[in-house]
């Protein structure tokens, strides 16, 4: 089983590197030909950074939509944050002072990610609207998240497991060495679904995740008057002429 | 209420579909108002069978479409899978907005055309996944191994046909994206839809035969340069009798300062003509040299609606050569929303109509151009300016009867700027509007300025078939333009958009209110404006 899940974190890192690198080098690639920011736009790269900033970090524009799914999403990407960096202790030693700082919020963090995306999950049943938009995929998405939040805390909380040896295993993984994996099926749930959520990336709606860093509507500085946008494949136009 | 209105008579408003079946729907009526905010319960397929014609196949061939749908479907799914693909290669905004929606729901309350007709795919994430079910099938790994678990559909006839019908009831007026979390575009979607179906032979009448009129004879509504020249000398003559001072409306002009692109229905239709007025008498009171321009006698462009880059660039390119032959200094565009957004945003990158290039073919025109103003230039921007300056003389007193509110049209608003400062295109109508009347008051503030609704007949709808679509459209702005009539007893709705002005010139009279309670701000202006003889 150690093998097995040995092998499956490899296979998942590389489809989630290299399947999420590649996303970002085929969004790079392909030009973005007319200027089309969501005005009132910042005039300024800087402005630009600011409002990409304010996007990522605050969800500024799900804020001015809605604000149930503003603070049940903020609720749930902030925990998750927090949760992922409590996480890295498995992988570092010696741990960095500030995640042994967090380790006690990410713990809370947990229970309020279960929340977010509880209530996230509850949209899509109890609003008409929502529930219309909904395919199965976005339900099992909120299930595979929601069952990696409690698969977590109850091995916190619930059947402990020996995190020491877990420790280790990823350590060895580091260096391309398999050490024992308790075995225990809280762990393998939780590692299984965490394996699964990497490997759906790079060709599932997480890709919202890269994708608004690309956004024409937002990264784009408002100066089409003066400055020429021009695309490769639109240049060619000029030359029939 | 508005249930019980009559149509009154029908605004000569330019939609040359119009004349094909006339009074076919006589018994639309526009919907009840609700109050603001208000999201309507879903009422699926309630506007499945709202359809603008379909350009027949001398219309498409002008364009160089594919004619007509092919009768072996396999024959027009592999076209428009072609195009799509072809699309997706040739703009980051399509593929990132295709892979990034998490059905959040945000903008599920956005849309003007939800909010008034109930139908759930008029969400636009609903209208978006309309295209995006096609590109997980075609395009991504899951949607070819397990369709329906991520909703990933097949292009076949019917879908392809709903595509048609929703597609074009997106007037592309951007509201869903200043609320989407990563910016998804409705309008970006929709035109790359509307571009497909024109590749697979499924045009719409409506719009692609005005391209085609653009081309044949140079504007929207096919005027020709002697009825141009009619016009115009009707023009002098109505504003010479009215004021006593011979302000000019010169056509084709070398030499002038100003080359002034304005939409051809300010040409002749009613309240967009007393805005050109306005335009001449600003320019006359400044002593400013302008010019229209017979081939260039069109500032929309209907290739954006269509979402054709090359469409879009033919038709710019006509202003260029225009401006080249003679000699302006100066490009100023007329109060028109979608001409806006394609010259502000557009021109520079399409034509070289701006600044800052460093390629022969922009240079060319760009050294002609004066730098000292910008290019182009909006004509609030150059009203404004000169007010700024001292330079206009205004009796306000002239628009007392008027009690003012502003409409801003979703292009200038959510897709261009004006003057130096991200909002001046909010700011600067408004300054013109204070400055030359004394009664000015706002609409609700979360369906104005960048919030602004839609009027109901932008993008490429402002046919009589769609006439119900854009009656429930309109209920949004119409809800608003009522709290204030009846507050503050508001009886004149300014914007700058042509397809707005003949909207709501339409569609008033069928919530009540007098079809003439619609006009441009230049129209204010020109009722304002102190003229003198000698300049």
């Amino acid at each position: 089983m150690s093998l097995f899940f040995a092998l499956l974190f490899y296979a998942a890192t590389l489809i989630l590197v290299g399947g999420v690198a590649y996303k970002v080098y085929d969004y790079a690639r392909t030009p973005a030909p007319l200027c089309i920011p969501t005005t009132p736009a910042p005039t300024t790269t800087g402005g630009v950074v600011l409002r990409m900033f304010r996007e990522v970090a605050f969800f500024e524009s799900l804020f001015k939509a809605n604000l149930w799914i503003w603070a049940l999403g903020w609720l749930f990407h902030v925990s998750l944050a927090l949760v992922l960096l409590r996480h890295l202790r498995y992988f570092t030693e010696p741990v960095n002072f500030i995640i042994a700082f967090i380790q006690p919020f990410g713990m809370y963090a947990g229970f309020a990610m279960a929340a977010g995306l509880a209530g996230l999950w509850a949209r899509r049943f109890l609003v008409e609207r929502i529930r219309y938009i909904s395919t199965p995929s976005d339900h099992l998405m909120l299930a595979l998240l929601l069952g990696i939040a409690v698969t977590g805390l109850l091995m916190k909380f619930v059947m402990h497991t020996d995190i020491v040896a877990v420790k280790t295993f990823f350590l060895g993984l580091m260096v391309f060495e398999v050490n024992p994996l308790p075995s225990q099926p809280g762990l393998y749930l939780h590692l299984g679904m965490v394996a699964l959520l990497m490997i759906i990336f790079p060709v599932s709606k997480l890709l919202h995740a890269p994708g608004v860093f690309f956004s024409p509507t937002r990264n784009q500085v408002d100066n089409p008057r003066e400055t020429r946008h021009l695309a490769p494949w639109a240049a060619k136009f000029e030359t029939k002429n | 209420m508005a249930d019980e209105t009559t149509p009154v008579a029908v605004a000569p408003a330019p939609t040359p579909a119009a004349a094909a079946k006339p009074a076919e729907k006589a018994k639309i009526e526009a919907p009840a108002y609700r109050e603001l905010p208000f999201i309507p319960a879903l009422q699926p397929g309630s506007m499945k069978d709202s359809r603008p014609y379909v350009a027949n196949e001398k219309i498409q061939e002008a364009l160089g479409f594919n004619t007509k749908l092919d009768d072996d479907w396999q024959v027009t799914h592999d076209v428009a899978i072609a195009k799509m693909g072809e699309l997706l290669g040739q703009s980051r905004a399509l593929k990132v907005f295709m892979d990034s929606c998490v059905h959040c729901g945000a903008c599920t309350d956005k849309c003007h055309y939800f909010l008034g007709t109930a139908d759930p795919k008029n969400m636009p994430v609903a209208r978006q996944e309309l295209m995006r079910s096609v590109y997980r099938r075609y395009f991504t790994l899951p949607g070819k191994l397990f369709p329906s678990l991520v909703g990933a559909k097949d292009l076949t006839k019917e879908v392809l046909d709903d595509w048609y019908t929703y597609f074009w009831q997106c007037s592309q007026c951007r509201r869903c994206s200043l609320y989407c979390p990563y910016g998804i575009d409705t309008a970006e979607v929709t035109m790359a839809a509307h571009s497909i179906l024109d590749s697979a032979g499924y045009g719409e009448k409506y719009s692609n035969e005005i391209i085609g009129k653009v081309h044949r004879i140079g504007n929207n509504l096919g005027l020709p340069g002697p009825a141009l020249i009619n016009t115009l000398e009707g023009v002098e003559e109505d504003v010479l009798e009215d004021t006593g001072v011979a302000v000019k409306y010169p056509l084709d002009v070398h030499g002038a300062e100003v080359l002034l692109v304005t939409p051809s229905a300010d040409f002749f239709a009613e309240p967009h003509i007393e805005s050109l007025i306005g335009y001449g008498k600003v320019f006359h009171a400044a002593g400013i040299s302008w010019t229209l321009s017979s081939k260039a006698s069109e500032a929309g462009n209907f290739g954006m609606f269509i979402g054709n880059y090359e469409q879009l660039r033919k038709i710019a390119l006509r202003v260029r050569e225009a401006a080249l032959e003679l000699g302006v200094k100066r490009i100023v565009v007329g109060e028109c929303g979608h001409a806006w957004r394609v010259a502000y945003s557009f021109w520079n990158t399409l034509v070289g109509i701006g600044a800052g290039a460093n390629d022969p073919f922009a240079i060319q025109l760009q050294k002609q151009l004066d730098p000292n103003y910008r290019q182009p230039s909006h004509i609030c921007e150059v009203t404004w300016d000169l007010i700024q300056q001292g330079r206009l003389k205004f009796d306000k007193s002239a628009n007392d009867h008027r009690i003012i509110t502003f409409h801003d049209s979703c292009n200038v608003a959510r897709a261009s700027r004006m003057g130096d400062m991200p909002g001046g295109q909010f700011e600067i109508p408004r300054n013109i509007i204070k400055a030359v009347a004394n009664h000015y008051v706002e609409m609700a503030p979360d369906t104005i300025r960048e919030k602004t609704f839609c009027c109901g007949g932008g993008g490429g709808v402002l046919t009589d078939e769609l006439l119900d679509l854009r009656l429930k459209g309109a209920l949004p702005r119409m809800q608003a333009i009522k709290q204030v009539a009846d507050h503050d007893s508001v009886n004149f709705v300014a914007m700058i958009c042509a397809i707005c002005k003949a909207q709501f010139t339409k569609v008033l009279p069928y919530y009540g209110f007098k079809m003439g309670m619609a006009g441009g701000v230049h129209q204010l202006v020109s009722t304002a404006i102190v003229l003198k003889n000698e300049q």
